[in-house]
């Protein structure tokens, strides 16, 4: 039984701050269409794609079922389609366990979000909390990652200074991606100055609300070769999930990520991610994700992460080359973006952001407040 | 190549459920799933130590909860495992097992626990399903899952008197094995000769679509175990194999006018697929029992010839002979079906793990009074959305 599966081929849109002028539909459309481009793939019941799973949200969409009205557009019609309604990660670890079934060769996994249509995000998150408790407080994603991010930056010394260095750095590095955000050029000075959202998160800490679609075609070992001559191996899945409520967690353990990479390294026999791994694409929602998330991932010992920040250690262990979710993506599909950034990083297409010689990369999504749950993926050349 | 043999066979080694009721006062929702988490561990002989995996599966917008998996771990038992959380509208029950199914398949897992789940009296049901209209175009039309375009169609082909007899006949059957199974939301205890009275005087709700025909909206839970063949031969001596499942979408349905190509409703061209790659000819006569969503009488009467494949008038004499009653020829929902309980996220879930029962043979009151071997199971959302499932008592397929 095989191990791996192939990513033949992606297509995405570029993230935007407000794409008004085109519904969720015309946005996947084009995605769909440049992928039976590139790949010659059809939805043949042999030969072809028989089941799609699609990535999007009933709360973010405003609308019961988002996947519906969506099937046409990718492909679904008279084929299967099953919606991920988690962070994108989860779509295509779970695209992944179908082909692995050996119940399909070939999986199309589909997302789209629209940050920009909801009046407020926090609005949104706030229902994920329970209507009891939580959410008459007025508890939200970012909220509560405010109490993570307090103790984060109390355990590993990590300053205001510190967050700038990341954003500012994140801008940089989205300048060079064709498909990010535009945001313009910011100076460490500006990110100290915005306001606070949630003390200690600043304004320019948080992504921005940003609208998005994406699409990846993946595929059994024995069939890559008639889609591409360049696939991409997934070869390591893990997720898990923390406890709900943010006091019975220890905000800043990693919990949840820790296992989910320990699951997925073993799947993938990675032994020392600092060595074994190339590059890593990040879920950093809020800046100071990105070093907590790299503590978890065993990138950088516990409650050191000051100094790796300071030392270029983000640059030297080829962290978000992409600009990361911090320029913008929408939370539903942050997993899928990190994913792509590495695809291209492993085909040598990501142009003047390429590294040389990356074999094995990482993309991490996750779901909830303060990292409620995690996922993380293996690609490989 | 061609749809080949999933790489491990999966079984089913636990099933819960919870009563079913209009409103569940007493419970939160991650209490209520956890009656269902508990009583399918119980079932299986497991603790929650031994589960690796737990799909997850609602939506969202009924109870306005975003992403509800994550208060929900209080009672699913996710903790500190891997977590998935898929929906698909009315089908997502049948979606979590297809994911379980291909979970445990994939190698990836060796026990995953699928739950589905709906407290609808927290939410506007109705309101809920008229917003998955697209906004633009269809919302201002659309009356939630309501429409009696199953009852035109059937009206048209088989005249008013026929059609109507019938779907009334199907109704009752539904409510006479609702009676036998305890865990229905709604079972009335209705007679033969009620029949026309409620046909002229049960509350019309739109078209020729009365309130008697429609399935109700339930506060429930239902969770199931699933296995790899060597973890559930280890588990328990009767596990119940899932021999196949498919998939099947389409969207612009809500086009009327799709309504009246018979050759191509999902529902058929499911069956199709399903039959011709396990070389089922005759699913009348193979399958002992077919545990079909059926959300109102009308469509119930009108899918059983699209399922089973059948020609002209063949489904409509299959519920005049009461060949579809528990002890009949091909029973059909012996649980009492989609119109006597039906918590959305769960309902499609409760159909696998009712036809899964059967073929345990301890079902309880409603077991079939025979020897189930074969087993079909049904799910329907969305826009004319349907998964299909094979369920076996043997490994000999």
């Amino acid at each position: 039984m095989s191990r791996r599966v192939a990513v033949c081929a992606v297509a995405q849109i570029k993230n935007e701050p407000d794409i008004w002028y085109q519904r969720f539909q015309g946005m996947l459309l084009e995605c769909f269409e440049e992928l039976i481009k590139k790949t010659g793939v059809t939805f043949d019941m042999d030969k072809g794609i028989r089941n799609i799973v699609t990535c999007s949200d009933d709360v973010f969409d405003a609308r019961t079922i988002s996947d519906s009205g969506m099937a046409d557009v990718v492909g679904a019609h008279l084929r299967g389609e099953k919606k991920s309604a988690q962070n994108g990660i989860n779509a295509l670890g779970y695209g992944m366990s179908m082909i692995l079934s050996g119940h399909d060769d070939l999986v199309l996994v589909m997302g789209h979000c629209k940050e920009s249509q909801s009046e407020s995000r926090n609005m949104c998150t706030n229902l994920a909390y329970d209507p009891f408790y939580l959410r008459p407080l007025g508890l939200d994603f970012l909220n509560v990652s405010a109490f993570q991010a307090r103790e984060f930056m109390k355990k590993s010394n990590i300053t205001d200074e510190h967050l700038a260095k990341i954003v500012v750095r994140s801008r940089k590095n989205a300048s060079k991606n064709p498909f990010a955000r535009e945001n313009g050029s910011i100076s460490e000075k500006d990110v100290i100055s915005s306001p606070y959202l949630s003390d200690p998160v600043r304004e320019l800490h948080q992504y921005p609300v940003t609208d998005w679609a994406v699409g990846l075609l993946l595929c059994c070992e024995e069939r890559a070769n008639e889609f591409t001559d360049k696939p991409v191996w997934l070869t390591g899945f893990g997720n898990c999930m923390d406890s709900y409520f943010p006091g019975d967690r220890e905000l800043t353990s990693n919990f949840a990520l820790k296992k989910a990479a320990a699951r997925a390294y073993k799947m993938a026999g990675v032994k020392d991610p600092k060595t074994d791994i190339d590059l890593f694409e990040l879920n950093d929602a809020i800046a100071y994700q990105l070093p907590l998330w790299a503590e978890g991932l065993g990138l950088v010992p516990e409650g050191e992460s000051d100094l790796w920040v300071e030392s270029d250690g983000m640059d030297r262990h080829h962290v978000n080359l992409s600009g990361g979710m911090l320029n913008g993506n929408p939370i539903m599909l942050s997993g899928l973006a990190r994913a792509v950034e590495c695809f291209l990083q492993l085909r040598g297409e990501a142009e003047n952001r390429q590294v040389d010689g990356v074999k094995r990369a990482l993309a991490h999504g996750t779901t909830g407040g303060a990292g409620q749950h995690h996922g993380v993926i293996i690609l490989e050349k | 190549m061609g749809h080949r043999k999933k790489n491990r066979n999966v079984g089913i080694v636990g099933i819960g459920e919870t009563k079913f009721s209009s409103h569940r006062e007493d419970v939160n929702q991650p209490e209520m799933i956890n009656e269902a988490v508990r009583d399918a561990l119980n079932d299986a002989g497991l603790s929650i130590d031994d589960v690796e995996c737990v799909v997850h599966g609602n939506m969202e917008l009924f109870e306005m909860i975003h992403q509800p998996d994550l208060w929900h771990t209080l009672g699913t038992g996710a903790y500190g495992k891997d977590a998935y959380r898929l929906t698909t509208g009315g089908t997502t029950g049948g979606t979590l097992v297809a994911a379980a199914d291909n979970l445990v398949a994939s190698g990836m897992y060796d026990v995953v626990l699928a739950i589905g789940f709906e407290k609808l009296q927290e939410g506007h049901t109705t309101g809920g399903i008229t917003n998955m209209a697209d906004p633009l175009w269809a919302r201002k039309l659309q009356s939630g899952a309501l429409t009696d375009s199953a009852a035109v169609k059937v009206i048209a082909e088989f005249g008013e008197e026929r059609a109507k007899r019938a779907a009334m006949t199907y109704r009752i059957i539904m409510d006479k094995h609702a009676c036998l199974n305890p865990n229905s939301h709604r079972a009335f205890g209705l007679d033969w000769d009620q029949m026309d009275d409620l046909i002229k005087n049960s509350p019309p709700l739109i078209g020729n679509l009365r309130l008697i025909h429609m399935c109700s909206q339930s506060d429930g839970a239902c969770a199931m175990i699933f296995a790899s063949e060597e973890k559930a031969k280890s588990i328990t001596d009767k596990p119940v194999w899932v021999r196949d499942h498919i998939c099947i979408h389409r969207e612009e349905t809500l086009n009327l006018c799709n309504n009246y190509y018979p050759n191509q409703t999902t529902h058929k061209f499911a069956a199709e697929k399903l039959y011709e790659r396990n070389g089922i000819t005759d699913p009348v006569e193979y399958f002992d029992v077919f545990e079909m969503y059926d959300p109102s009488a009308w469509w119930g009467m009108d899918w059983i010839r699209d399922f089973f494949l059948l020609k002209d008038d063949e489904h409509i004499k299959l519920i005049e002979n009461k060949d579809i009653m528990i002890d009949g020829k091909i029973p059909i929902n012996p649980s009492g079906g989609v119109i006597a309980a039906n918590p959305i996220g769960a309902t499609a879930m409760v159909r696998v793990a009712e036809a899964a029962k059967q073929i345990r043979g301890n079902a309880g009151p409603h077991q079939i009074p025979r020897q189930v071997n074969h087993a079909l199971a049904s799910s329907f959302g969305g826009t004319m959305w349907t998964i299909l499932f094979m369920l076996e008592k043997e490994l000999n397929w």
